[in-house]
């Protein structure tokens, strides 16, 4: 009998080309998706005269860049040159190398490249998918081995279709129970971040198991592994079952027929063997998950919302010390503080994180018939994603409620289309970053789950959305 | 790529630790040509006020760091993006090796690719060096690659690991594709293989995407 593999191994055994005494193998890359941002691969290819390989296992879509208002003005509705240069310079390159482009004038498909790659197909089980941008692993939700890399390696990539990369190891992480009354799943990879640590995945990719990630939507799974690069993982893993081949059937391009049968023999065969080994597992309870919010200016500076600040004078470590005194200064928190306290001055819906249709969904059911007291922002993850929130009336209760409902980008939760709170504002925030000046200089940022979001904006405080009146 | 064999420089200590991509180059530089200089860049939100008024105080700007050529900074140096101008900002500035604990999920590789050295050293070791630079600054240490060796300003050596092939490309300042052009019967076989066997892999479909 052969020794019983992970989910992990098997996608790695299919994709390894070759191996190398020291262990670095070249692995095929099945799909590489680009956005604004490594534009230096472009160059760096034009400048050693080199080919793309399979212009059609690319795909760029414009995200970064794009304005969230005015999109019906177009290139020359940007304002700033720098910005509209990149969003240009994108759609060059694309039509130059020939690649397959999804741009602003695609109001059919744009849209934020980690929700529209799984929402057109683009995404299955099994494949081994590259991007320039962390959150790529936010595709693992389907079972596929997704991840970050830079420029340089993109520019591998489009040279050779292949990567050098260094098995990493697996860390499972089982959450079993179930998740109690607007518990989400923000909340569920906040608690584990806060529990592993932002290096407790260093080296390993993550397979999210249990009952709680078996009940959980697609839309919920690719929360979860979204942020799975903020605990330092390479990448995050979901086993594909009857949810995932129901998601995927009949999108744009899923294979169809009798290929989408010979695909669905494959898919089934790729979860974990019933004895595989991982190198590291960790066990949560989902019944003991709260609401979470980050306090601080890394993701696990995270704390369920009936919790305090934490005090410097109680650090186990040098380092620790130095980090909590620097973020309660940057945060412009006192130690020992409730956390529903902290106040906020901003509040921003969006992300890959958390900019789906049942994201929206679930802000709306809060929002409904409540009030914002201080600015607050809406962007969706894709055109198709809008349209549908529209076709729900979800956009009537949002504006009712206050809240600005913008056109799909990355928008603020990055800030390089120029979407930037004012500096020094907290802002809660549903992306999956928290680092300092990382949405605008200054600004302190909050993460926070769509339905904590609006509670935040109806109270102008980080609020227990169970305890809302 | 400019080969990397053995370097004498000037370290800087940073304590903090998860130094993020977001320190290391603020997004709205990324839009920017690298023929600007991205050293102008590096650490801005410390490097300079609101302003753009150069702060004195800050490490980077006080002899003899000045010259540095070497960062030796706590765990998880470089987390958060993938943002390859994190790494441009530094070799712009002019180094050529960061001494860690541990690095940020793609700064190890992106580094690499780079001709910047990311040298592992165990978490008492780089405090032990940072310590002594924070009592003798402008101590300079010794990175020797072919010895796999750290020399710190007291004389004491560490012993590093690296990774046979990146130690080849480092030494050589090789790039990757040439190695993988090594490699291109393998690829082939591959590609034949997974394009009979599973063809819509192909993303043939993705035709109507190609702009015109």
């Amino acid at each position: 009998m052969n020794k019983p593999r992970n989910m992990f191994d098997k996608i790695w055994d299919r994709h390894v080309v070759a191996q190398r005494d020291d262990g670095e193998a070249l692995i095929y890359v099945d799909r590489n998706f680009v956005h604004e941002g490594p534009f230096y691969a472009f160059d760096k290819l034009r400048l050693a005269k080199r080919a793309m390989r399979r212009p059609l296992k690319q795909i760029a879509i414009s995200d970064h860049y794009l304005p969230t208002l005015n999109r019906a003005g177009g290139l020359a509705g940007i304002k700033d040159a720098e910005i509209r240069n990149m969003v240009e310079q994108l759609q060059r390159n694309a039509r130059d190398f020939k690649l397959p482009f999804i741009g602003m004038e695609d109001t059919e498909r744009q849209g934020i490249m980690h929700v529209v790659g799984p929402d057109l197909g683009l995404v299955q089980p099994g494949m081994v998918i590259t991007a320039a941008d962390s959150h790529t692993t936010t595709n693992g939700a389907l079972g596929a081995f997704s991840f970050g890399i830079g420029a340089s390696e993109i520019k591998h990539v489009m040279a050779t279709q292949a990567l050098w990369y260094r098995k990493p190891k697996t860390l499972r992480v089982t959450i079993d129970g179930k998740l109690g009354a607007g518990i989400t799943a923000k909340d569920v990879i906040l608690a584990i971040i806060a529990k592993i640590g932002i290096s407790g995945g260093n080296g390993h990719v993550i397979e999210y198991a249990g009952a709680v990630m078996r009940a959980m939507t697609m839309e919920q799974r690719m929360t979860v592994c979204n942020m799975s690069i903020e605990a330092a993982a390479r990448a995050g893993l979901v086993a594909p079952d009857d949810t995932t081949y129901k998601f995927l059937e009949g999108r744009e391009f899923a294979p169809r027929g009798a290929q989408w049968d010979q695909a669905l023999k494959i898919w089934q065969s790729l979860p974990s063997d019933a004895d595989a080994k991982f190198d590291k597992e960790v066990a949560l309870n989902g019944s003991d998950i709260a609401p979470m919010v980050t306090w601080g200016t890394v993701p696990d500076d995270a704390l369920p919302i009936t919790g305090r600040v934490p005090d410097p004078a109680q650090a186990a470590s040098k380092e620790e010390r130095v980090h909590l005194e620097r973020a309660l200064q940057y945060m412009g928190l006192t130690a020992g503080m409730p956390i529903s306290e902290i106040k906020v001055d901003r509040v921003f819906i969006g992300s890959c994180t958390n900019a789906r249709f049942e994201d929206l969904v679930a802000a709306a059911h809060v929002a409904k018939g409540r009030k914002v007291v201080v600015p607050s922002m809406i962007s969706p993850g894709s055109t198709e994603v809008k349209r549908r929130a529209e076709a729900a009336g979800l956009d009537k209760i949002f504006v009712a409620a206050g809240f600005e409902w913008r056109d799909s980008a990355c928008s603020m939760c990055v800030g390089s289309n120029g979407d930037f709170p004012a500096p020094g504002e907290s802002c809660a925030s549903t992306s999956p970053r928290n680092f300092e000046n990382r949405q605008g200089r200054g600004v302190r940022t909050h993460l926070v789950s769509p339905a904590m979001a609006v509670a935040a904006a109806v109270t102008g405080k980080l609020t227990d959305v169970r305890t809302l009146k | 790529m400019e080969p990397f064999t053995r370097l004498t420089a000037v370290a800087v200590p940073f304590d903090t630790p998860d130094i993020d991509t977001d320190m290391l180059i603020p997004q709205r530089f990324l839009r920017k040509p690298l023929t600007v200089g991205y050293r102008n860049f590096l650490f801005f939100n410390d490097r300079f006020d609101a302003a753009g008024k150069e702060k004195p105080d800050f490490i980077l700007h006080r002899e003899p760091y000045k010259k540095a050529r070497i960062f030796v900074t706590g765990p998880n140096f470089g987390c958060g993006s993938t943002r390859e101008g994190a790494v441009y900002a530094v070799t712009d500035f002019g180094v050529r090796a960061v001494i860690a604990p541990s690095f940020g999920a793609f700064y190890a590789s992106n580094s690499y690719q780079n001709g910047l050295l990311p040298v592992v050293l165990p978490d008492a070791d780089v405090r032990k060096l940072r310590e002594q630079m924070h009592s003798k600054p402008g101590a300079e240490i010794t990175i020797d690659l072919p010895s796999q060796t750290v020399t710190g300003p007291d004389g004491a050596q560490y012993k590093f690991d690296i990774e046979p092939s990146r130690k080849e490309r480092m030494l050589e300042g090789l790039d990757d594709i040439s190695i993988t052009e090594r490699y291109e019967d393998a690829m082939k076989a591959f590609e034949k293989k997974l394009d009979a066997e599973m063809p819509w892999m192909a993303a043939k479909e993705l035709e109507v995407l190609v702009q015109k």
